[in-house]
């Protein structure tokens, strides 16, 4: 079977994100039989059969995680739509979102009827505005088109779905800080378990799946199970948004079966590193990531090769840096953003993400010292797994592999008073001066 | 205290208010959701505007206060008319967004953090807005602005500075 793409085909086409156009390509066709033939447990089956493991960066099994839910509970059961996109290099979410909103809300319908679902909350980051006003007027039609509310496709079936804005902070895309998020608190992480799955929102169990994840769910039960899990690699299955931005010609997402090599996605799809200039290092999966060299990139993009290669999936995000990137400046870059972001709960994350940071300040304006190489992996070594949740593991892993992998520029850095960018702006000032700045 | 007894939701926030409280089984869940429409009638959050938020939902304004700071896309007291959000994080870095800030700051003569004498501008450095393959990209208030050229920016903030002038502000 040739590769059909499932979230973009119409994307430049007018009108694509109205439901009438939606409808006239078969939309809405799969939660319609979700609701009036299929039984709960055939959907859940049937998921776990195709494999689809979420795309928001776990990758976790989504049919394993819905199965996780009691079957029976007195409490409400609860969706959360996991759309705050908010990893460094990812874009996708927000193009299914503007371009695409029905194909989620079906995608929500599916999901919701497995698990019993009758309340799903979309929790969308807040500067995305234009895609918060797409989501709810496509939810708007939903409603009086009869497809959400009391008898949702003229099935007995209830289902409300509500679009919650955030207000800006990296962790609520982590699950349990989106869930105290959208109960009106500080969005700060809770220890599990208890897993959303027992113990979600408001105590309730509760589903916590990706956007792209969920858009998945009506093409599953088209082709079927079996036909899915024959796109790319069967240990991580089916249709795919890559995301490339950085150093290369033409950035953008693109839909391609899983398990695309690295090097084609830049070289053919993103039409290369940009002015000509050779590759430097790529970030395979969001900021988060391990940092791959130009030599590594030979490597196919899905969830178990890339974690084959020391590396991760991830959210897709590929950052791409072409020779001229001095990975000091890089590192302080993404330093700032995890120090910014981290909530502050947890000693090792708070105190270590502004460790890191200021560790790659003074190296970057001439401060730096060799034993402060040896230092950024001893402050990711007490920062792994000592933590709430994984954003600690997140600025560590990017930290530890940059500093190893390339090395000699930071010894160049801390030889020559600071980064090539900072000895060019302050020529007269070099040699650690500004260590303390 | 005078302040806050003057402000007041208008019957249409007050709408909306109510039909977000029919969306969530707990009224505090409301809140970040409130917290804009406060922001849309009153034009920023401030302290006075988050204790008016505070009394309406019976929840303590210290816990108001925690929650608008803890996140930063909120509109606080102070920021001007029009908020550059310049994006500065990796993919946006690789592809200029430091140059961005420094034509805005030329042009304006605010620093990061600064507002102009005018009240029109505030610039401000932020986190990721998830438009890497725009880069660079300004959030100006809701809008995003994508793929940026210098000369864009200057035409950005002439453009800004018309519709201001319309608006007699």
């Amino acid at each position: 079977m040739s590769f059909r793409k499932i979230f973009t085909p119409y994307i430049h086409e007018d009108k694509c994100h109205s439901l009438k156009f939606y409808q006239g390509k078969g939309g809405y066709e799969q939660a319609r039989k979700a609701l009036n033939d299929w039984q709960p447990d055939d959907l859940i089956e049937t998921v776990k059969a195709a494999n689809l493991r979420g795309r928001g960066g776990a990758g976790f099994p989504t049919g394993v995680k819905w199965g996780f839910v009691p079957k029976q509970s007195d409490k409400p059961k609860y969706l959360a739509v996991n759309a705050d996109e908010s990893e460094p290099g990812t874009f996708k979410d927000r193009l299914i979102m503007e371009k695409n909103p029905h194909l989620l809300l079906e995608g929500i319908i599916i999901c919701c009827k497995a698990v019993g679902i009758h309340h799903a909350y979309i929790y969308i980051r807040g500067e995305f505005v234009f895609g918060a006003n797409r989501l709810q007027n496509a939810i708007d039609r939903a409603y009086s088109e009869g497809i959400l509310g009391e008898n949702c496709l003229g099935s007995d079936f209830k289902l409300d779905v509500t679009v919650h804005r955030g207000a800006g902070a990296y962790i609520c895309g982590e699950e349990t800080g989106m869930l105290t998020s959208i109960e009106g608190d500080r969005g700060q992480p809770k220890l599990k378990p208890p897993f959303p799955a027992v113990e979600g929102l408001f105590g309730c169990p509760t589903v916590v799946n990706n956007v792209e994840t969920l858009a998945n769910l009506p093409y599953i039960l088209e082709i079927g199970a079996e036909e899915y899990r024959k796109i790319g690699p069967e240990n991580s299955p089916g249709p795919k948004l890559f995301c490339v931005s950085g150093h290369v010609e033409k950035p953008g997402v693109f839909e391609l079966p899983m398990g695309v090599s690295l090097r084609t996605l830049i070289d053919e799809h993103a039409g290369g590193v940009w002015k000509g200039r050779k590759l430097k290092a790529v970030i395979p999966g969001g900021s988060s990531a391990h940092v791959l060299t130009a030599d590594e990139c030979d490597v196919a993009m899905d969830i178990e090769s890339l974690a084959a290669a020391g590396t991760m999936l991830g959210s897709a995000g590929v950052i791409v840096m072409d020779e001229t990137t001095c990975m000091v400046d890089a590192l302080l870059n993404i330093m700032r953003f995890y120090h910014h972001e981290s909530c502050g709960q947890c000693t090792p994350c708070r105190e270590g993400t502004g460790w890191l940071e200021k560790i790659a300040h003074r190296i970057a304006v001439g401060g730096g010292r060799v034993e402060d190489l040896d230092l950024v992996t001893e402050v990711c070594d007490r920062m792994v797994g000592k933590t709430i949740c994984a954003l600690a593991d997140a600025a560590a892993f990017p930290a530890e592999s940059i500093v190893k992998k390339f090395r000699e520029d930071f010894v160049a850095a801390i030889e020559n008073g600071g980064s090539p960018a900072w000895v060019k702006r302050h020529p007269a000032n070099t040699g650690g001066a500004a260590a303390h700045v | 205290m005078t302040v806050t007894e003057t402000l007041a939701f208008s019957d249409e926030a007050m709408k909306k208010y109510e039909w977000l409280l029919s969306r969530y089984p707990t009224r505090k869940a409301a809140l970040l959701p409130t917290l804009r429409i406060a922001e849309s009638e009153f034009g920023e959050l401030g302290v006075p505007q988050m204790k008016y938020v505070a009394d309406l939902m019976e929840i303590p304004p210290a816990t108001v206060f925690g929650v608008v700071t803890f996140y930063t896309h909120y509109r606080r007291a102070g920021v001007g008319k029009y908020h550059l959000q310049v994006c500065s994080t990796l993919s946006c870095a690789l592809r200029g967004s430091g140059d961005v800030v420094s034509r805005v700051t030329e042009r304006l003569g605010i620093g990061v953090g600064e507002t102009s004498e005018c009240g029109l501008f505030t610039l401000s450095k932020v986190e990721c807005l998830g438009s890497c393959d725009t880069a660079p990209v300004i959030q100006c208030n809701d809008d995003y602005h994508e793929g940026l050229s210098l000369e864009d920016v200057d035409a950005l903030i002439e453009q800004l500075r018309q519709e201001a002038g319309k608006g007699g502000a």
